[in-house]
This record gives structure tokens, sequence and C-alpha cells, in this order.
């Protein structure tokens, strides 16, 4: 007779070897395990306490934490619909509500047959192709109401997914604009040539030499990074490449690793010699999935050409390999510390810095955590030098920026520019027209009204980790704002108290916003929840939660004070608004189940 | 004069080398705001009211490493305010209902929000669904009043060598949990002499059939406000 826990003992075993049993794969190992049933039994986790040698607590702390672990049975078919306000925009809630009618489940629960799912889940990082779903991890755009009864019929048949049409996976690179790194032709080994002929110190001067600076966003200097880290002391060095793109808007590092992998693969190891490092992650969001094999193929393909493993390019002490790790939906893990919690098996929680991961960072060793762009840009001034790349773009942000355009234009997708160029230059290349608004930068960013066109995106002025979200008049940009609190709200790691209380809070305001039971004095709360947040947030996330409503309000005013009901004060407890549960239960909607004026 | 000094609210600080603000400014009997941080464990940093301006950046004092010359700020308005809407916060988190609590008297949560003239909870109440596990024949877990401060986490983990309390969910779901496939306290090996049994800051984790042993009034904070720090003379 089989124990309940031996019986995951089959399929458990092989994925706990392929890990070596660590715990610090154990969110590798339950993403994998995952797959078994659709979700995490009770049963394997007991069964991982013991393999892994973890308390239950670690292991369920960890699972409840990423959006895409479940601990309770999920659909045969888990559907995700993308819920940034680019989705919206191209009509996702509609499709998700024919969706829900044709299957007949209701969002977020599972069909009493257990056989679908459907839910919402943060950017999904296709915005220039949406709008955006995942089922059962993979990615499938373009959806419109015949694909959606397609989808349905496919569902309802079992079909497996491997069974459905290939175009449903179609995904387009769009690339509109190519500078210096888009048009470079790469040839494999050769910035590590050049490293090997110039020296890992030389190489190093050059990358500082050329002011690269981070591209995920906050514009840290690369070379100052990779200098701390070489001289910290550790018994290893890492090297991580930051490929968690959850910034609601941003796509650039899936087109980089679908068509530019070698190139940043090779930033990977250039860096790795120049500070010591052996071993490499490429920490890749768990929307991206579908890239997994190729990223395999080309990993092998660098070791097949000696660019990977043991005696890399024939230097008998240069050794390097990269393992490629999965995030599960938790936008947070973007943040440096936090991916590396979450590298380390753990909850993504952002860590208290000082120090920082350039000398306490994986496993507490010294770690550079760069963005997938920057190592693809290292290769590129490692080829050709760092004067070269100092040459280009403004003087105190070299070099080029993949812009994510998407919204409102003629012509989405991905756009590379030299520093300094204008917001209306980028808008009138991508068809734009009668633009209102720009969020640069994603929802932690900056929103640019239109007489602020002329501005530039540098890092002295608009700096941004590459979304480019185009709004028209026609769009309530209340409800872009609405959409950006909601996804924070949703994020919050929920570790200090400002971000995981405040968001919740900034949510609820918003949405009594929406229900048009506004006043002027919810303004003022928001400012002093903004000033709060700024003030005691542990990390990024916190800080930069208020960001979308403070520019809206500032700059698209009319948008909320229609929203108003009284000039002074109106509570947040709404009559009507409470009977809505009651009425959904009794499936009543007459006059009669309605109170007061409010709708 | 040490150069190892820093100045806190005007005040001259000396610390040893290693030492956080908060672990300086207790030893020299200057009070800082705090839920979070208890001196017997690893800082954790979360809870944020122990926020302080070091040199004008704003920073958890339990965390920070106090520095030769900087200079401090935290008993002012403009801190105390932002902690008092912080506190408003954890009351509106959970279900904190002081007149019929155990704890009243003797919680941190109630005692430094009197202290920072907290008057009512401002913010909308989440009223959030949160079952009482009384599994346990001692010991009883109404997470109703969850901060969610970890300190028993880190006692059971690090003093007890158990790992009977953990953190569960994300964001505004974030939870304690407890070490059982069941969910219940009573499938743990929790015991009432662990140290996790005593450090709740707020009224969590309770003892049962002992109710009231010290009447209201007479309690710790009662006698004493929090920022005289008589909790942690008695340490």
């Amino acid at each position: 007779m089989v124990s309940d826990t031996e019986r995951h003992a089959t399929y458990l075993d092989p994925i706990l070897e392929r890990h070596g049993f660590a715990a610090t794969s154990l969110l590798q190992v339950l993403r994998e395990a995952q797959e078994h049933f659709g979700y995490i039994h009770a049963d394997a986790i007991t069964y991982l306490t013991q393999k892994l040698k973890l308390p239950r607590v670690k292991i369920e702390g960890v699972a409840t934490f990423y959006s895409f672990l479940y601990l309770q049975p999920r659909g045969e078919y888990r559907v995700l619909f993308s819920d940034n306000i680019t989705d919206h925009m191209l009509g996702s809630a509609a499709l998700m509500n024919q969706m829900c009618q044709q299957l007949w489940v209701e969002p977020g629960k599972v069909s009493e047959d257990g056989l679908v799912s459907i839910s919402t889940t943060s950017c999904t990082g296709m915005c220039d192709q949406g709008p955006a779903l995942l089922v059962n991890n993979i990615a499938i755009n373009r959806l419109t109401p015949e694909r959606i009864v397609n989808i349905c019929e496919l569902i309802r048949k079992r079909v497996p997914l491997s069974a459905w049409p290939a175009e449903f996976f179609a995904i387009a690179d769009n690339i509109r604009r190519r500078d210096i790194l888009l048009d470079s032709s790469f040839e494999s080994g050769s910035a590590l040539n050049a490293l090997l002929a110039r020296g890992s110190t030389e190489t190093l001067q050059e990358i500082k030499l050329s002011k690269l600076r981070g591209r995920g966003g906050a514009g840290f200097s690369t070379g100052s990074k990779w200098e701390f880290c070489r001289a910290a002391h550790g018994t290893h060095h890492y090297v991580v490449c930051n490929a968690d793109e959850g910034e609601p808007g941003t796509f650039k590092d899936r087109v980089l690793l679908t068509g530019y992998a070698d190139q940043v693969f090779e930033g990977l190891t250039l860096c790795a010699r120049i500070i010591g490092a052996r071993k490499g992650f490429l920490y890749l969001r768990g929307e991206y999935r579908y890239l997994l094999d190729h990223l395999l193929v080309v990993l092998q393909q660098r070791r097949d050409k000696r660019l990977l493993g043991s005696s890399i390019l024939g230097c008998a002490d240069f050794d390097f390999d990269i393992e490629i790790h999965f995030g599960a939906g938790a936008y947070v893990c973007g943040e440096e510390s936090a991916l590396i919690e979450s590298l380390e098996g753990k909850r993504g929680t952002p860590r208290n810095r000082p120090p920082f991961p350039v000398s306490n960072g994986y496993l507490d060793q010294p770690t550079v955590v760069n963005n997938v762009e920057t190592f693809a840009a290292s290769s590129l001034i490692a080829l050709r030098g760092g004067a070269w790349y100092a040459a280009i773009g403004t003087a105190t942000s070299s070099g080029t920026k993949l812009l994510s355009v998407s919204g409102d234009c003629e012509r989405p997708g991905i756009y590379e520019y030299p520093f300094g160029v204008t917001v209306a230059q980028v808008l009138a290349d991508c068809g734009a027209r009668d633009t209102q608004a720009v969020q640069v930068s994603g929802a932690s960013g900056v929103c640019v009204a239109a007489q602020e066109f002329t501005r530039r995106i540098a890092f002295e002025d608009i700096p941004t980790a590459g979304a480019f979200m185009v709004f028209d008049h026609s769009r309530d940009m209340f409800e872009v704002a609405r959409n950006f609190v909601h996804f924070f709200a949703h994020e919050s790691c929920g570790f200090c108290t400002p971000c995981r209380v405040g968001t919740r809070l900034l949510q609820n305001m918003m949405d009594k916003l929406a229900r048009g039971n506004g006043s002027p004095y919810d303004f003022a709360e928001i400012e002093k929840l903004d000033q709060l947040l700024l003030s005691m947030s542990h990390c990024g996330l916190g800080h930069a939660a208020c960001n979308p409503v403070k520019d809206t309000i500032a700059k698209f005013r009319p948008a909320y004070d229609k929203r108003l009901k009284h000039h002074e004060f109106e509570p947040a407890f709404d009559l009507d608004y409470a009977l809505s549960q009651a009425r959904q239960m009794t499936g009543r909607d007459d006059a009669g189940a309605h109170l007061g004026e409010s709708k | 004069m040490s150069d190892k000094t820093f100045v806190l609210d005007g005040k001259t600080i000396p610390y040893a080398e290693g030492q956080t603000i908060m672990q300086a400014a207790m030893t020299a009997g200057v009070y800082i705001p705090h839920l979070c941080y208890h001196p017997e464990f690893k800082p954790h940093g979360s809870c944020k009211l122990c926020t302080v301006k070091a040199n004008g950046r704003q920073a958890a004092s339990c965390t920070q490493l106090a520095q030769s010359g900087v200079v401090v700020e935290s008993n002012t308005g403009e801190l105390n305010d932002e902690r008092r809407a912080l506190l408003q916060m954890l009351f509106v988190e959970g279900n904190h209902f002081c007149p019929s609590c155990e704890q009243s008297g003797k919680c941190k949560l109630q005692a430094t929000a009197y202290d920072l003239n907290m008057m009512s909870t401002h913010f909308d109440h989440f009223f959030p669904d949160r079952p009482v596990d009384a599994s346990h024949s001692d010991y009883l877990l109404d997470f109703n009043r969850c901060i969610l401060c970890s300190l028993c986490i880190r006692a059971s983990r690090d003093v007890d060598g158990k790992n009977v309390f953990g953190l569960a969910g994300r964001g505004i779901k974030s939870h304690l949990i407890v070490n059982a496939a069941s969910g219940q306290l009573a499938d743990t090996d929790f015991t009432a002499n662990d140290k996790a049994a005593q450090v709740c800051p707020v009224g969590v984790i309770l003892k049962k059939r002992k109710g009231f042993a010290v009447p209201i009034g007479q309690r710790t904070y009662d006698l004493n406000p929090i920022s005289a720090m008589p909790g942690v003379k008695q340490d």
C-alpha cells in the first residue's frame, strides 16, 4: 500500500534530483511540481519538507507569495487575462466576459467540472500585440472574439495545448527602429575575444569610459557596479541577469532574449570574467516561459563553441556557466535584492540595504545584478570601445535606449533611439495621433502631458526602464491611474506597513472616486498617503505607488473633478453599494433592490 | 570626547561599532517608537514605526547602523504624524477591539498609539475575516490582532529552534501561519515554555485560562507610557 506522501515521490523525485535537492531551488521545484496536478498538493508539500529539509511554514510561505503557484485546485486550463491598461484599451474586459459566459464560469473561480478557471494577471509583456492571455503559463496574443470562440472550443474538447493551432502562440518582435544595439550583426564570441585581448582590468575601464548606466531604470553606473563587486571579498562571485521585466508596458527584454540572446549571454560572460564569477543566472519572469527551449538551445550552442563552460576560449582559468531561474508572478522580484531572495528559493521580499548586492548578494556573496539590455550593451562596448559608446546619446546618458511602445498608435513595438530623443519624436515615429498623454517607464514612471512632449528621454530629464504607453484624447486618464493603483496593491509584497496597507487604502479611495462618490477631501487624503508611502516605504514599489495618481491629478484634474459628488466631504460608506453583495446573492437588480440615488 | 557618537534630537549619543541607531538610543535611554523591533532578536525593519531622518534621509533606525557624526531626527512633528498614520493603518488592517482585549494595557500597539496621541483610526476599517485558532490545549491564537511584526516567527526559529510560525500570502493578504498540515497550533510542537509564547507585542498569542490577572488600570502601560520604556527596563 502506497502512502499519500509516497504517491507524490514518483513525480517529485526526478524534479528534486534535477535540482540537486537544494533548498535554494524551492521556487523552481514548486513551479515544476505544480505542473503535475495544476496545483501543489498538501501531501506534496509534506514530501518536500522531508526531502528539502525545510519547515512547512517556509514552503507554504513561498508557495503563497507567488501569483502563479496554487495550493488549491485550479482548472485543468488556467486562463489568465493580462490586466494592463493597454489590454483594457484593446477590449480585454469584454473578451474575458465572453469567455466566462461561453464556458459558464465566474471570474476567479473554477468551473464546477474542474475544467477551467479564468482570472486576470498583471501585464504579461505583450502590450504591442494584445489583448493577451496566458493559458497554463503559455502566452496567446492578438485576442479577438473569434479567437476566444476557438479557444473555448479547444478547452471544451480538452485538446492538449500542444495540439492547439501554432498561430495562437506566434509572438512578433515588432522591431520598428534599429540603432547600434538592434542593428549590430553580433558575432558569437567576438566581445569575449576582445576582452581576452585587451585584459579584464582594461575592459572594465572601457565599460567605465562608456558611462553605461543600468537599463532597468535606476541608472546606476554599470562600470562602478562591476568594479565594486570585483573588489568585494567573498568565496564566490555571482552575476545575475534581471529578466523579470514586470513593469506594465515593458516588453523590450522579451525581444532581446528572442533575437539577441547570444549577445546578452556574452555580456554576462564578460561581467563574470571581470568580477571573477563562475556562475551566473538568468532570472526570467514566469510569463516568458515559452522562451525556455530557445534559450536553452542558445546556451548549448555557446557551450559547444566553448563560450560557456570550463576553459572558455581555451583560457584555463576561465570557467563560467549560466542557469535559468523562473519567477512565478511577482513584480516586486524585479527589485534586485528581492530577486536575489527569490533566486535563493525564498519569498521575494526586498532586503534591508545596506549592505548592497555588490558585496552581499546571492548566498551573501558579491553579486552583480543588471538588466538584460545592460548586458547586451556591454557586449558592444567590449567590442567597440568605451569612447565610441560614450559619444552616442547625451553627456550624462550615453548610448541608446530601447522603448517598448504601445497604446494608441499605428505602429506599436520596439524603438531604439540614442538617449535625448524627444517624446514628440517618438510619437511621430510610431504614428500616434491626437495624443493626450504618454506614460513613460510604466506604472511607476511619469505621466507626460501634451505640453511636455518636447521633453527628452534621458536620465537627466525623463528616465525610463523602457515602457512608453500612448493615450489619445478618447482615454480617461483617471481610469489609467486607477489601473496602475490596482496593480501596485496587487503586487505589494506586504513586508512593510506603509506599502501593504497604504496601497490598498489608495485602491479603495480610487474605487470610491470611480463609483462617483468623491470629494475634495479625498484629494487631500491621497496627497497624505503619497507623502507617507514616499517617506516610510521599504522599497521603490511603495515609493512609486502614488506616482500615477499624483501625476494625473496634477495634469488631468477634470478627469477627477467629474467624479466628485459633493464639493466638501463624502463618506466612503455607501448604503446602496453595500447592498450589491445581497443583490448578487439573490440575483435581483430591480428598483426595489436599490437604495438612494447612487447607481 | 569619543568620536563614536551621533546626535539624536540634539542629544549626543555614544555607540559601539556595529550598533544600530535604535540599539544605541535604547542604551542611552532614548525612546524611538517601534513595534517589530525587540532587543533580543535580529532586526526586521518592517513596521517602519522607528523610521528616523539620518542626515535628512529616512531610514529604519532598527536596521540603520550608527555612524559617527550623523545627525538624527526622531521626535519631530513630521515623523510623529507619519508614525501615527502607520499606527492607524495597523488598526484598520486588523480587528482591534481594545476594551474587550486581554492585552489592553500591556499591548505595545495600544500603548504606542496612546503615546503618539492617536485619537481615531481615521481610515476606513478593512474588517478582515480571521478565524481564531483555539486548537491548542494551553494557548489561543487570535489572528485578528496580528500586526505581522514577525517576532514570534523569529523567536521560534532563532531561539526555540522550531519554526512554529511563518508568514504566508502577499500584500494585504499576508498572514501568520503555523507549522502543521492542518494549519492548527495543536498539531505543531509549540509549548508554553517557548520563547515564541512570550514575545507577541499585541494580543495574538494568549495563554488560556488566565485572564485579567492584573486589573485594567494597573498594567504595564497604564502605569507608565511606553515612551518611558517600562518594558525595556525590566528586560
